[in-house]
C-alpha cells in the first residue's frame, strides 16, 4: 500500500533521515522505534509531505505521490497524527472530526448552507468519535479537552477522512497506563482496517500490535524484521531496546 | 447565540426607522452621518470576513473601496448611469485586482501579509493620484450620478439611504452565512491552526484567496456607494490610514463576531463626529479612549452589549 524508497532528508550538515526504505503491506502494521532524535518525526513529515525530502520517493498503492503537496497526499488516502497534539481549539470536538469528514466528502467551496446542520457529515463525524470513545464530549470545545481526550480526537479526526494508509505519531505519547491500554485495543481493531505506520516508544503497544518492527538510529534503519527477530537483533539491542530492557 | 441576533435586529429595525421618525429639521445632516457610518460597516464587516475569521491582517482593504469608487467613477464619466451595470462592472475589476494582488500577498502571512498588502495598497493608492484624467490628487467631482432602472431614486437622501442599508443588510448577513457555510469553517480552521487544516486535505491558501477576494468585492461595492453619496472621488478614499480605521472598527467591535465591525463602524463614525464638534484637538481625546476600550473590552463592543457566557465558544 505505501512503499518508500530511499528517502533522504538532512538540516545543514545533520542528515535526519538517511536512505530509507521500506513497504507497508495491506492491513500490515509497521512499528518504527528508535531513540529522541533519531529522525522518526522527520520521516513521517516526509511521507506525509509536511516535509519536502532531499531525494527518494514515496509510493502509495502504487501511484508516485513524491510531487504531491500535503493536502493532496491527504486526498490520497494518506492520513497521519501528530506526536504534538494538533487540533481546531475554538471548533467543537464533533466539528474538528466533521470538518475532516468534510474534505473527504468534497463540496467545500459552497458558501450558504450552515455547515454545523449538516446531518451526513455529523453522522460520519458522530460514528468515528463514538468508535474512540469521545461520543459523550462531541459538544466540548476542542481546547478544554483533557490530554488523553485530546489524543483520541487527534486519531478521530485522521480517521474521518477514511485514510488508506495511516501513519502515527507516537499515539501514546503523555497517556497514563489505562488509557494507553484503551487505546492499544482500539489500534489492534482498526489495524485490521487500514495499514499503519506506528511510531511509538510504548513497547506494550510494539509487541502487541507490530507485525513488522523498524529501528531508526541516527536517521539508518538499522534492523528490520518480525517483531521477534528484531527484538533478538544484538545491534538493535545495543542500540535501542537494551536501554529499556 | 440568539442574543447577537436580536441586537442585530434591533439595530436594523432603528436603522429602517429613522428616517421616517426624524424630524425635517436637522434630519439631511443625520441621514449623510448615518449614511456614512454604514458605508464604513459594510467595508469593515468585509474586512473581518479575513480578519476575523480567516484570521489575515490587511492593511490595504480601503484600496479595493478605491478601486470600487474609481471604477464606478470611471465608468460614470464615459456615460454608464445603470447602477447595477456599474455594480457589476466594480465587482468585476474589484474581483481582477484582488485575486492578482492576493495570490501574491498570500504566499506570505502574518506580519509580512499585513506589509505586501500595505505596499500593494499603496501602489494602488498612488495609481488613483496619477489618473490626471480623472482628477489626479485633486479627485473628480461627478456632474452625473448612477440611476436605478432610469429613475434617480438611488440619488437623494432618503432614496440613497435605503439603497445603502439594504446593502448593509446584505453584507451583515451574508458575510455571517459564510462564516457557517462549509467553506467558511474551512476559512476559520486555517485561521486556527493552518497545518492542521492542510492535514485534512485542504489547499488553504485557495480558500484564504477566495475569501480575499470576496472581501474586496464588497468593500468595492462600498467604494462605489460612497461616490454615489458624495458626488465626488479623490484618492483620500484609499489612503492606508483608512484602512487603518478599518481594522479598529472590527478589533474595536470584536473580532469574528456577528455584530462587531457594524458597532465598530458606528462607533467611530459617531465618535469622530461628536469629538470633533465638541473639540478641534479631538484626537487628543480619541486616540487614548480607543487604548481605554481595547483594554478593558477585550472581546470588543459586540461582548459588551451580550457577553458571553464562560466557556461559551
Ligand atoms: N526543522 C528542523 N531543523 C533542524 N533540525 C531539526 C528540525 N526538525 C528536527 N530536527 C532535528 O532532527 C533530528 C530528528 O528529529 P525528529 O523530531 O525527527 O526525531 P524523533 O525521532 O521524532 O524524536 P522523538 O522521539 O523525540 O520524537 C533531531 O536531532 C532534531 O533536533
Ligand atoms: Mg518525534
Amino acid at each position: 500500500m505505501l512503499e518508500i524508497r530511499h528517502l533522504s532528508k538532512s538540516f545543514g550538515a545533520l542528515r535526519v533521515s538517511d536512505d530509507i526504505s521500506l513497504a507497508l503491506g495491506p492491513n500490515e502494521c509497521h512499528a518504527i522505534i528508535g531513540p529522541n532524535g533519531a529522525g522518526k518525526t522527520t520521516l513521517i513529515h516526509q511521507i506525509s509531505g509536511v516535509l519536502r525530502s532531499d531525494a527518494g520517493e514515496v509510493r502509495l498503492g502504487g501511484r508516485d505521490v513524491t510531487g504531491l503537496t500535503v493536502w493532496q497526499r491527504v486526498q490520497a488516502g494518506l492520513g497521519r497524527t501528530f506526536q504534538i497534539t494538533s487540533i481546531l481549539p475554538s471548533f467543537s470536538v464533533l466539528e474538528n472530526v466533521a470538518i475532516a469528514a468534510q474534505a473527504k466528502a468534497g463540496g467545500s467551496m459552497r458558501f450558504f448552507a450552515p455547515a454545523a446542520r449538516d446531518a451526513a457529515l455529523n453522522d460520519a463525524a458522530a460514528a468515528v468519535l463514538t468508535r474512540v470513545g469521545l461520543a459523550d464530549r462531541m459538544e466540548a470545545r476542542a481546547a478544554d479537552l483533557s490530554h488523553g481526550e485530546l489524543r483520541l480526537l487527534e486519531l478521530a479526526i485522521a480517521l474521518a477522512a477514511r485514510p488508506k494508509v495511516l501513519l502515527l505519531d507516537e499515539p501514546m505519547a503523555g497517556l497514563g497506563r489505562t488509557e494507553s491500554a484503551a487505546l492499544i485495543d482500539l489500534l489492534a481493531e482498526l489495524r485490521a482496517e487500514v495499514p499503519m505506520l506506528l511510531v511509538e516508544h510504548d513497547m506494550d503497544a510494539v509487541f502487541r500490535l507490530a507485525d513488522r518492527l523498524s529501528v531508526l538510529v541516527d536517521g539508518r534503519i538499522i534492523a528490520s524484521g518480525p517483531p521477534a527477530e528484531v527484538r533478538d537483533d544484538p545491534g538493535a539491542r545495543a542500540a535501542y531496546l537494551g536501554a529499556e530492557a | 447565540m440568539a442574543r447577537d441576533r436580536m441586537i442585530g435586529a434591533a439595530i436594523f429595525a432603528t436603522l429602517l426607522a429613522l428616517p421616517l421618525l426624524l424630524p425635517l429639521v436637522g434630519a439631511d445632516y443625520l441621514m449623510g452621518l448615518l449614511i456614512k457610518a454604514m458605508l464604513l460597516a459594510i467595508a469593515a464587516i468585509s474586512l473581518d470576513l479575513i480578519i476575523g475569521q480567516g484570521g489575515m491582517v490587511s492593511l490595504g482593504h480601503a484600496a479595493f473601496i478605491g478601486v470600487g469608487a474609481y471604477t464606478a467613477a470611471i465608468a460614470l464619466e464615459s456615460g454608464i448611469e445603470e447602477i447595477l451595470i456599474l455594480l457589476a462592472l466594480t465587482l468585476a475589476v474589484t474581483a481582477l485586482v484582488a485575486l492578482i494582488t492576493g495570490a501574491l500577498a498570500l504566499r506570505t502571512s502574518g506580519v509580512y501579509f499585513l506589509m505586501i498588502t500595505l505596499a500593494f495598497g499603496q501602489m494602488i493608492y498612488f495609481t488613483f493620484t496619477s489618473l490626471a484624467a480623472y482628477g489626479g490628487d485633486d479627485g473628480l467631482t461627478l456632474w452625473s450620478l448612477a440611476t436605478l432602472f432610469g429613475s434617480d431614486v438611488v440619488q437623494n437622501g432618503e432614496g440613497l439611504y435605503f439603497f445603502v442599508l439594504a446593502t448593509l443588510l446584505a453584507t451583515w448577513a451574508g458575510v455571517h452565512r459564510i462564516g457557517l457555510s462549509r467553506f467558511g469553517r474551512v476559512l476559520r480552521a486555517a485561521r486556527d491552526n493552518p497545518q492542521r487544516a492542510e492535514v485534512m486535505g485542504y489547499p488553504i491558501t485557495r480558500y484564504r484567496l477566495v475569501a480575499y477576494v470576496i472581501a474586496a468585492c464588497i468593500a468595492g461595492v462600498s467604494g462605489l456607494l460612497m461616490m454615489q453619496y458624495a458626488e465626488f472621488v479623490s484618492p483620500a478614499i484609499a489612503t492606508w490610514q483608512r484602512s487603518g480605521d478599518l481594522i479598529v472598527a472590527v478589533v474595536l467591535g470584536g473580532l469574528g463576531t456577528r455584530n462587531g465591525a457594524l458597532l465598530g463602524a458606528f462607533f467611530i463614525v459617531l465618535m469622530e463626529e461628536i469629538l470633533s464638534s465638541l473639540l478641534h484637538e479631538w484626537r487628543l481625546i480619541y486616540g487614548p479612549l480607543l487604548v481605554i476600550l481595547v483594554l478593558y473590552a477585550k472581546g470588543g463592543l459586540a461582548d459588551l452589549m451580550a457577553p458571553r457566557a464562560k466557556g461559551a465558544g
